[in-house]
């Protein structure tokens, strides 16, 4: 089968407008005879369910949270990126194109990433008409931040909290489309398979995770917007319920997993305080605006941060990338960390370095730091119990995005026609390396701006006859997560479901994480392969299907990782190259910076599911026509 | 970090579900005191599991105090004994050796118990429902930057829009009032320009809303202040309270 990414012709500041005129639409009148099923209800989903109602479409979304206010996007901090140029400061649609398309280290493809820097101002202008309190200047204009990647000011934030804001915007608009009729929402219901008519997604099943019981629900088109898997790691920034299921299952249902080893580790996260940790908290980045990042010169000097002198430190990013210092990308960031570390120069010799905000105090003085970045602090503090005004703070890389994700093509329609995917569930626009306030910026402009025209071009084509939820596929569907369901239930082993997951999380952030090679790869294949054996034959999930169970939720979720986590590795192991946040040791240059191989490895990895531990791989070239292939240098 | 662990009793109350009578039950923990509330209760559930009994049923999701997805009322406190903290992030160094904590779910009549910790919030969904947002369709606002909001205003309104929607207030309230909560929302709109056009008519759908999901009146306790863990304030309410009394007058004047 060949990958059509459907990439419009055309020269690229153009393609995304011609493609609009050309689509063809639906009559305003016949919207609301088309049923459309959203799946998730976090910035991506809540946009383009509130987006499709506004049309006139019936839509049904869905999340397993009590509300849709809860979803994972609400816990972004830093910002987002619009390429408004209100500083004046040289930025541009061109710009921030530029900047995505490298930050991504060219493994994205050119025609998603204008796109996306070309609605970019539009989602600003629709959340400020939302309410959303973005931060303002004295003279009551917005005001902008800059974030690692990028030598502009450009992030619209509101304090640390902007994706709580971005999402309560879109949880309002959503709200007015249940009120008004034309979408309805469905809580506490967890997608567990993907149902297929005639070659196209029509329906899905869902357990109602109160009751336990499974529902059936169809529809001329389903769209996924489900969110990220860094929870493979079993410690990452992401909320706890996170998970890849309703994209696994979708995988196995037929739609190609793109560039699942394509996983960010992020440079500001508190480190790991012992075994009981659950979660791993983030400091936002644009913390590195103002905090200097440094370690001990001398491993094993363990005295206090404040008796360390100035020429006794290495400031390690301000060092070896002078022109970008500690606002360098965030692979740069994380590996720079590793390395010093894995050196021994880490805080105490543990696996930790300082962010310093000392200078930025005598230079602009406590109070502006604290309007800033107060809540960061307080958070810090309270996590810590130290006070990063005085000591600086420790930090140390966590998993926190997932740039890989199912494919899709420039409708951002996957292989199968009728299922599309938005936002980090998505592969599309962030290649190797996402940069900073940029996720935030995707998934609002796939729910907002994208998917609304290209849904009804695919429409367009469809007669919008109800799908019989009686159909053998629907049984079929219903009959596969009920085997899932029964089989969990009855290894009843001795191992928790955590502990596994655990272990998981331990063999992935040592193999597949910011440092990989061929070698450990190989190995991170095996015993993921022997540690899901002993997951079906030790695990225990106590309790029934039939009531509320958050530990068999849990099992279906580790179930799925457990596959995914192999492929992760597998994709890793046929790249041979470094790119992005993908760092092969083997493939580096002699100053230890990721090498890339363009003539071998400028595509796509699409992986397509055949049975348990085998996938076959397609691959879809990118071009750059736009952005000349370079070295990525932040020196 | 700290090495030493906390012998902790927990009196945890369990309940089967929304009908059943529920209890305390009693358990023996030794805990880090660098984990977290949720963290004990994670390792908690996880020595349950494997003995093959029923874990401990409460929610969480961001674990950062932003989601509102937890809620427990920890020693009689919702979210614990910490001011503008979240159940989430409350850390096992703020108790000793030897505590006891009695962990319950908030209880209030429009929150009934779903299973142990776990309470039915989907009333504050159905008041946002009612009128907690800004009426226009996707596409049609003009450039962000031709309504200029003073740095002051905005921050005002930010500090109402901070609510997480984690009902403590209605916890913490004697007459399980829902007012800081809506005041919030109601304040985050009345407070911006783009929420004046429809400031009056949102006050009385949001309030009606309240009163028909079974939420009790305010008097004046501030019990729901205290106990926020977004520390929203009181003037939410007296603002919602002005624009209520105003909308009653603006509407009688549209009718004429
Ligand atoms: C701590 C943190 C800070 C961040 N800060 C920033 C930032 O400053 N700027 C930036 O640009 N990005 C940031 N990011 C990244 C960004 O927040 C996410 O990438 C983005 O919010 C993802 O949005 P989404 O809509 O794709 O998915 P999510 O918000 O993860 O939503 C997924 C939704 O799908 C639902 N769902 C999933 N599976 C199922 C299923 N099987 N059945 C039913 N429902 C399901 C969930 O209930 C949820 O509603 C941050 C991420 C983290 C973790
Ligand atoms: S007002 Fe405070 S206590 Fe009430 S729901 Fe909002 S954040 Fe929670
Ligand atoms: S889990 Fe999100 S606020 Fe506590």
């Amino acid at each position: 089968m060949k990958l059509e990414s459907k990439v419009p012709e055309g020269n690229i500041a153009e393609k995304w407008t011609n493609h609009k005129f050309k689509m063809k639409l639906v009559n305003p009148a016949n919207k609301r005879k088309y049923d459309l099923i959203v799946v998730g209800t976090g910035l991506a989903g809540a946009s383009a369910a509130a987006t499709l109602g506004e049309l006139g479409y019936q839509v049904k979304v869905f999340t397993y949270h009590d509300s849709s206010r809860r979803a994972h996007s609400i816990a972004a901090q830093g910002g987002i990126n619009a390429a408004k140029n209100y500083q004046n400061d040289g930025d541009s649609v061109f710009r921030l194109f530029y900047d995505t398309v490298k930050g991504g280290d060219f493994r994205s493809r050119e025609a998603n990433v204008y796109r996306l820097a070309e609605v970019s101002n539009n989602i600003i202008d629709q959340c400020v008409a939302q309410g959303v309190p973005f931060a303002r200047e004295y003279g009551g204009l917005l005001a902008n931040r800059s974030f690692g990647g990028a030598q502009v000011s450009r992030t619209f934030y509101a304090r640390g909290e902007t994706g709580q804001q971005l999402l309560l915007g879109a949880y309002s608009s959503l709200n007015r489309q249940i009120k008004n009729g034309n979408v309805k929402v469905y809580h506490r219901r967890e997608m567990l398979d993907l149902v297929i008519v005639n070659g196209r997604a029509q329906g899905i099943i869902v357990r109602n995770l109160l009751t336990g019981e499974l529902e059936r629900y169809s529809a001329q088109a389903v769209i996924l917007a489900t969110g990220g898997y860094s929870n493979v790691y079993f410690l990452s920034t992401n909320a706890m319920n996170s998970n890849a299921t309703a994209a696994w299952r979708a995988h196995k249902r037929g739609a190609f997993f793109a560039n699942p080893s394509f996983t960010q580790i992020h440079p500001t996260c508190l480190p790991v305080h012992g075994e009981a940790q659950s979660k791993l908290v983030l400091m936002s980045e644009s913390l590195r605006n103002d905090g200097r990042i440094w370690v001990p010169k001398k491993a094993g000097d363990n005295r206090p941060p404040n008796e360390i002198p100035e020429d006794e430190r290495d400031y390690y990013l301000e060092r070896k990338y002078p022109a970008f210092g500690n606002l360098v990308p965030r692979d740069v960031a994380s590996r720079n960390a590793k390395y010093v570390c894995d050196e021994g120069r880490g805080v105490n010799g543990e696996r930790a370095v300082y962010l310093d905000f000392s200078d930025a105090i005598k230079r602009v003085g406590k109070k502006v730091i604290e309007e800033k970045y107060g809540n960061l602090f307080d958070m810090y503090q309270n996590i810590t119990g130290e006070n990063p005004y005085e000591v600086p703070m420790k930090i140390y890389p966590a998993p926190h995005y997932t740039m890989g994700g199912l494919w899709v093509d420039y409708n951002l329609m996957s292989n199968i026609p009728g299922l599309f995917v938005l936002g980090e569930a998505n592969f599309s626009d962030h290649g190797a390396n996402r940069l900073g306030a940029s996720a935030l910026m995707q998934g609002l402009a796939d729910g907002y701006f994208v998917i609304p025209y290209t849904i009804g071009n695919y429409l367009a084509s469809e007669k919008p006859e109800k799908v019989d939820t009686e159909r053998s596929e629907f049984n079929d569907a219903e009959q596969n997560v009920k085997d899932i369901i029964a089989k969990l239930l009855s290894v009843n082993g001795k191992q928790t479901v955590d502990e596994i997951h655990k272990r998981l999380g331990h063999i992935l952030m040592d193999k597949v994480g910011m440092s990989r090679s061929e070698k450990g790869l190989k190995e991170a294949i095996n015993q993921i392969r022997e540690l899901r054996e002993e997951f079906w034959n030790d695990v225990k999930v106590v309790g029934t299907g039939e009531e509320l169970n958050q530990t068999l939720e849990r099992a279906g979720r580790v179930a799925d990782f457990l596959e995914l986590g192999e492929l992760m590795a597998v994709d890793a192991l046929n790249r041979n190259e470094s790119c992005g946040a993908h760092f092969r040791e083997e493939y580096q240059t002699e100053d230890g910076e990721a090498l890339r191989n363009d003539e071998e490895y400028a595509y796509v990895a699409a992986w397509e599911f055949k049975k348990v531990s085998e996938w076959e791989l397609h691959k879809e070239d990118l071009k750059f026509e736009y952005v000349k292939l370079a070295t990525r240098s932040y020196k | 970090m700290s090495g030493e662990h906390l012998n902790i009793t927990l009196k945890i109350w369990r309940q089967n579900s929304p009908n059943d009578n529920g209890q305390f039950e009693e358990f023996k923990v030794s805990i880090s005191p660098d984990a977290s509330i949720l963290e004990m209760l994670d390792e908690l559930n996880n020595n349950l599991e494997r003995e093959g009994k029923r874990p401990v049923a409460f929610e969480s999701d961001c674990r950062e105090g932003i989601c509102g997805t937890c809620g427990i009322v920890i020693n009689g406190h919702p979210h614990g004994p910490l001011p503008k903290t979240a159940t989430c992030q409350l850390h096992m160094r703020n108790f000793k050796d030897g505590d006891v904590i009695y962990l319950e779910p908030f209880r209030a009549a429009a929150f009934p118990i779903i299973r142990d910790l776990i309470v039915d919030r989907s009333a504050f969904d159905k008041i946002q429902q009612a009128g907690g947002y800004i009426s226009f369709n996707t596409g049609g606002a003009p450039d962000a930057n031709t309504i200029p909001i003073g740095k002051d205003v905005a921050a005002e309104a930010l500090d109402a829009a901070e609510c997480i929607g984690c009902g403590a207030c209605v916890a913490a309230c004697k007459n399980s009032s829902a007012m800081l909560f809506v005041g919030a929302k109601v304040s985050q709109y009345a407070l911006l320009p783009q929420g004046q056009p429809e400031r009056y008519k949102r006050v009385q759908t949001m309030v009606a809303a309240m009163d028909e999901a079974g939420f009790g009146s305010c008097t004046n306790t501030y019990a729901c202040e205290a106990e926020c863990p977004k520390g929203i304030s009181i003037m939410n309410i007296a603002r919602m309270n002005r624009d209520f009394i105003k909308s009653k007058i603006v509407e009688q004047e549209v009718d004429i």
